[in-house]
């Protein structure tokens, strides 16, 4: 870990302001980046702790829907009745992740902001366009059976690891954020994520010292919602695949995939298709998938967990 | 003391301590966090500071130079110590891999540096700092490869051939012919392995987690070229060996040669992600099963063969050391090949050989009961034998039958489907999996002091370790029976090398060694008390606190009011075991349900049913056993260290990488011991069991999935990606 100065603001504005310091890091729950720090992946000159500054609430909006403080923990964002009641796709995913201690400190900003768990990433000794841009990509003649069939890039096949970001991504949350310069805005969240490219450095499109403030949700779209983690254990551990669905009555619906890409993957038009089965769905959600010997499992995988699920939600 | 003849009864039998539910002794010490692992040490010595190691970033080569000006300038630095600035040193007879000095890398994590600073940060911090020039050199990383290159070459030890295998397969009319994989697998106990190395002149000490003090005496001198009696290794807690801790590693070299260098005490841990290539594992074997039988079952021809490899002058993983043991063909090809891989060393983890081997075996059987049209369980006992075959020494004891048809019962082996994927609950195929148990029964000498305190308390020292198996507890309940006094007036010391020597922790011989160990030490105590009080030895009686003889009776305060008296002895093995071959068995049952859609497969109950001499204490023998049957299950379902072949390392090298099951995969776990003694085994009459507990789970995982789904998957683990092809569409 490398020696760092700290300091913790009461005001937003003074968050942003320490924010666009130079090597900058906001840090909430600390589950991540703590342990990259330790690692040296992440090398911040300057943390600007974030927990004073509120952002803890689960409010309702005008219209109807949920506004979600950047600083509400996954086990209270979980256990809000409104979002077990509403929002059930997303409690469903929150508690299949991490473990019950990690979901008490690690926050709804945080959350979003994971990196990857590539083994690669986390090996300092070993290539990784993502943390030493450049450097070339280790995993792709290396092991692969964890990492992503979609959205990847020649320079990086890294998977986003998030249970709560692929809740969010199918019900259509928005991101709100403060820039640096005080200006608020919100970025919904099919535009929040950045596929990687030749920069899979860059991960999102937040600017420097932009600080998330909370996440909206639309109104409740109803339905069936559900969420199947497939993974080797039955616990703590990061998801081989992931599909969140919700399903109306009247059958139109909502896909979205974890475990299969750099970001919560959704792909809007593939909803169209929940009629014809889960076969025609994963056709175009896995449209341009470019898997490895090792991880072209997830195709069929997600298939099958998309029609279980369909299955259940239509039983 | 001299064990050469089966134990008469003596006041073991009694069984007033041993063998009772006693919790363990040191729990408390334990569940308040007072219990000193050795990275925990911190009022021993005076000065102590941290050093923190460097892994090597290749797999093989060398190391030109090693730029250490920016750490050694960073903040809290106090000296650097590189493997440049140490010769390669002797290792101990069971070690492989150099563990610090010389230039040479012969696999990556290599330990090629340390820092030693005031604090564990600044330590880290500036390992960070060093500036490695490498030269890297091509290596083999790939046991597929290095199998293909030496099939068909003799084996490692060729006395295990037994009649005509090659005739008497080609002419058996039913054949089986498959082969098994199973992967390196890393011990990935809880505790690191941590060293604080202190030096007092020319006498180090050091305190370290280490299951074998005696050996890690005697290596740790021979690496530091010091006389024996000038080192002394403490560690009196283990947080979980698994064998990753029977040999000293590099925390206690580089500890040590660090402290040296700068003249204070160091204190090392590995950090997680270099416990899996910087320690050992256990090597990834192929295992070509071939069985001929009769129509009626009967095993003709049968052969287990097994490859591995390892650093060069490393062993082989043991994988067909149950073959020659566990059923009878007259006609047998049993034996193991090694091949040179430059991956990190291969050696011991709990049950080295049975525990891959049985991986293998016991899904094979499955697979050829099924082929002969026969229940998995009646085909086991067919083929069972109460001698070794084809050499007619007999089993001290041999129960397989018993267990195999007690589980049977227990378990509903009845509910099975005979054919496979015929049941189904929901969106789960259901499967019951039946494995034989076994693993050979190890002796070692061992010794032990026993002492009688002024105030009557008992007192053992041992050189024993408890590496969370309950050692403490069996060894205070001994002293307590053999002294005739409640378990709370024992204390029993252990695991520092001022200790008498002590069969250690390994190869599940621990607990009945050091129990024997501590039988002759309190026979040669009863002894001592006895003369003192001018009785005789051979008919006084130890009870209730006491000493009683004809009319007379003294206590045991009493006795040792002129001073306390104290004896040594050790427990010497000889004889028996070519008598008698002495082994211990069981019968291993799972019931899994497997996702028809996604193909996960989770665990829903398990049995064991044990056969291992007399149970010494009941309770720290099941939790032997259920965390064995826990680490099967892992075996069977998701542990492997994933070889990248183009780098040569194990890259999932974390806990979050590397997947043990956790508790929501572990469900109702039963544990049933056959009440027996062997007295072929000890004076102690007791076996080990807490290998037996892992042997054979894997295949009954295996054989479950089978009994599931109708897919056979010979590659462990077993995990969806290798049944989903098989899978029926969803």
């Amino acid at each position: 870990m490398r020696a760092f100065s700290y300091e913790k603001p009461g005001t937003l504005a003074e968050a942003a302001a320490a924010g666009a310091r130079e090597g900058a890091k906001y840090i909430a729950g600390g589950t991540n980046l703590i342990d990259l720090m330790k690692l040296e992946i992440e090398t911040p000159a300057h943390l600007v702790d974030v927990n004073g500054l509120g952002l803890d609430r689960i409010e309702e909006t005008a219209a109807g829907g949920l506004r979600i403080g950047a600083l509400v923990r996954n086990t209270d964002l979980a256990a809000d009745p409104r979002v077990r009641r509403d929002y059930a796709l997303l409690t469903r995913a929150l508690v299949a992740g991490a473990s019950g201690q990690l979901r008490n400190k690690a926050t709804t900003a945080g959350n979003l902001l994971q990196r990857t768990r590539c083994a690669y990433f986390y090996d300092t000794n070993m290539p990784c366009n993502k943390r030493a841009p450049g450097s070339g990509c280790a995993a792709l003649e290396g092991i692969s059976r964890q990492l992503g069939v979609v959205g990847t890039s020649e320079a990086c096949i890294a998977t986003h690891p998030s249970d709560m970001a692929v809740a969010l991504r199918a019900l259509d949350a928005e991101i709100e954020t403060m820039r640096a310069d005080g200006v608020a805005r919100s970025i919904p969240i099919g535009e929040f994520y950045r596929t990687p490219g030749e920069t899979p450095e860059i991960e999102t499109v937040l600017g420097a010292g932009e600080l998330i403030t909370g996440v909206t949700l639309p109104a409740p779209l109803g339905g069936a919602q559900l969420y199947h983690k497939a993974r080797d254990r039955a616990s703590y551990a990061f998801a081989l695949v992931s599909v969140g669905l919700v399903l109306r009555e009247d059958g139109t619906g909502r896909i979205a995939l974890g475990g299969v890409a750099p970001m919560p993957w959704r792909v809007e038009a593939a909803e169209a298709e929940l009629g014809e089965g889960a076969a025609a769905a994963c056709e175009m959600l896995f449209a341009g998938a470019r898997p490895t010997e090792q991880n072209a499992f997830k195709l069929p995988l997600a298939e099958r967990a998309l029609a279980a699920l369909l299955a259940e939600a239509r039983s | 003391m001299l064990f050469d003849t089966p134990a008469k009864e003596n006041p073991i039998d009694r069984a007033r301590e041993v063998g009772q539910p006693r919790p363990r002794i040191d729990g408390p010490l334990k569940v308040s966090g007072t219990a000193r692992y050795a990275y925990e040490q911190r009022d021993v010595v005076e000065n102590m500071a941290y050093g923190y190691p460097l892994g090597a970033a290749i797999a093989k080569g060398r190391v030109r130079a090693i730029d250490t000006a920016a750490a050694e300038a960073a903040p809290g630095v106090i000296g650097v110590l590189t493997t440049l600035d140490v010769p390669r040193h002797a290792l101990g007879p069971m070690n492989t891999a150099m563990l610090f000095g010389g230039d040479r890398v012969e696999h990556y994590h290599q330990a090629i540096a340390v820092v030693v600073a005031e604090s564990f940060e600044e330590a880290r911090a500036a390992t960070a700092l060093l500036d490695v020039d490498y030269a890297p050199e091509p290596g083999c990383f790939d046991l597929e490869r290095v199998a293909r290159e030496i099939v068909g070459q003799p084996f490692c030890e060729d006395d295990a051939l037994v009649g005509d295998f090659d005739d008497a397969f080609l002419a058996a009319p039913v054949q089986l012919d498959v082969t098994y994989r199973t992967p390196d697998q890393s011990h990935s106990m809880m505790e690191p392995h941590a060293t604080l190395a202190a030096w007092e002149g020319d006498e180090l000490t050091v305190w370290t987690s280490n299951q074998m003090i005696a050996w890690g005496v005697r290596d740790l001198a021979a690496a530091l070229d010091l006389p024996r009696d000038k080192v002394r290794l403490v560690s009196p807690f283990i947080g979980g060996g698994f064998g990753g801790k029977l040999f000293v590693r590099s925390d206690v070299v580089a500890a040590s040669l660090a402290a040296r260098k700068v003249g204070r005490p160091v204190k090392l841990a590995l950090p997680r992600p270099l416990i899996a290539n910087n320690t050992t594992h256990r090597p990834a074997t192929v295992q070509r099963l071939r069985f001929g039988a009769t129509e009626d079952g009967k095993f003709t021809a049968f052969g287990h063969e097994s490859t591995s490899g390892n650093l060069p002058d490393g062993g082989p993983e043991t994988a067909t050391q149950q073959s020659q043991f566990l059923y009878a063909a007259p006609n047998r090809l049993v034996g193991e090949r090694l091949g040179v891989l430059d991956l990190p060393e291969g050696n011991a983890m709990r049950a080295p050989g049975e525990a891959s081997g049985m991986m293998a075996l016991e899904a094979a059987v499955d697979e050829m009961a099924e082929k002969l049209g026969l229940d998995p369980i009646e085909f086991r006992i067919l083929n069972d034998t109460q001698v070794v075959p084809g050499k007619d020494t007999p089993f001290s004891q041999r129960h397989l039958a018993d267990c195999l048809r007690l589980g049977a019962d227990r378990f509903g082996w009845g509910e099975r489907a005979s054919l496979p994927a015929r049941r189904r609950e929901g969106r789960s195929w259901i499967g019951i999996g039946v494995a034989a148990a076994y693993r050979n029964n190890l002796l070692m000498k061992s010794g032990a002091r026993a002492r009688l305190q002024e105030g009557g308390g008992v007192e053992i020292e041992t050189d024993m370790t408890d590496i969370g198996t309950g050692s403490y507890t069996i060894i205070a309940q001994t002293a307590a029976e053999m002294m005739g006094v409640p378990l709370a007036r024992v204390t029993v010391r252990l695991g520092d090398s001022r200790y008498p020597v002590s069969a250690g922790s390994g190869g599940q011989f621990g607990g009945n060694s050091s129990t024997s160990g501590v039988y002759a030490a309190c026979v040669a105590l009863r002894t001592r008390i006895a003369e003192r009080l001018g009785a005789d030895p051979e008919t006084a009686v130890f009870e209730e606190g006491e000493v009683r003889w004809g009319n007379s009776a003294v206590s045991l305060v009493e006795a040792a009011s002129g001073g306390e008296i104290v004896a040594e002895d050790s427990i010497t093995f000889k004889g028996l075991g070519e008598k008698y071959r002495q082994s211990t068995f069981g019968a291993h049952f799972v019931e899994v349900a497997v996702d028809a859609a996604t193909a996960e497969i989770r665990v829903r109950r398990m049995l064991a049913v044990c056969s291992a001499g007399r149970i010494l204490n009941p309770v720290t023998a099941r939790s032997q056993v259920i965390g064995a049957m826990t680490m099967g299950v892992g075996s069977a379902l998701m542990e492997e260290l994933a070889v990248d072949k183009t780098r040569g390392f194990f890259a999932n090298h974390d806990l979050a990488g590397y997947e043990v099951p956790v508790h929501a995969d572990i469900p109702r776990q039963d544990v049933i011991f056959l009440d027996e003694t062997d007295p072929i085994s000890s004076p102690m009459k007791a076996k080990g069991v807490g290998e037996l507990g892992l042997c054979g789970v894997a295949a009954a995982v295996a054989n479950a999935v089978y009994n599931a789904t109708g897919i056979r998957v010979r590659d462990f683990p077993i995990t969806l990606d290798k049944l989903l092809p098989h899978m029926p569409p969803f």
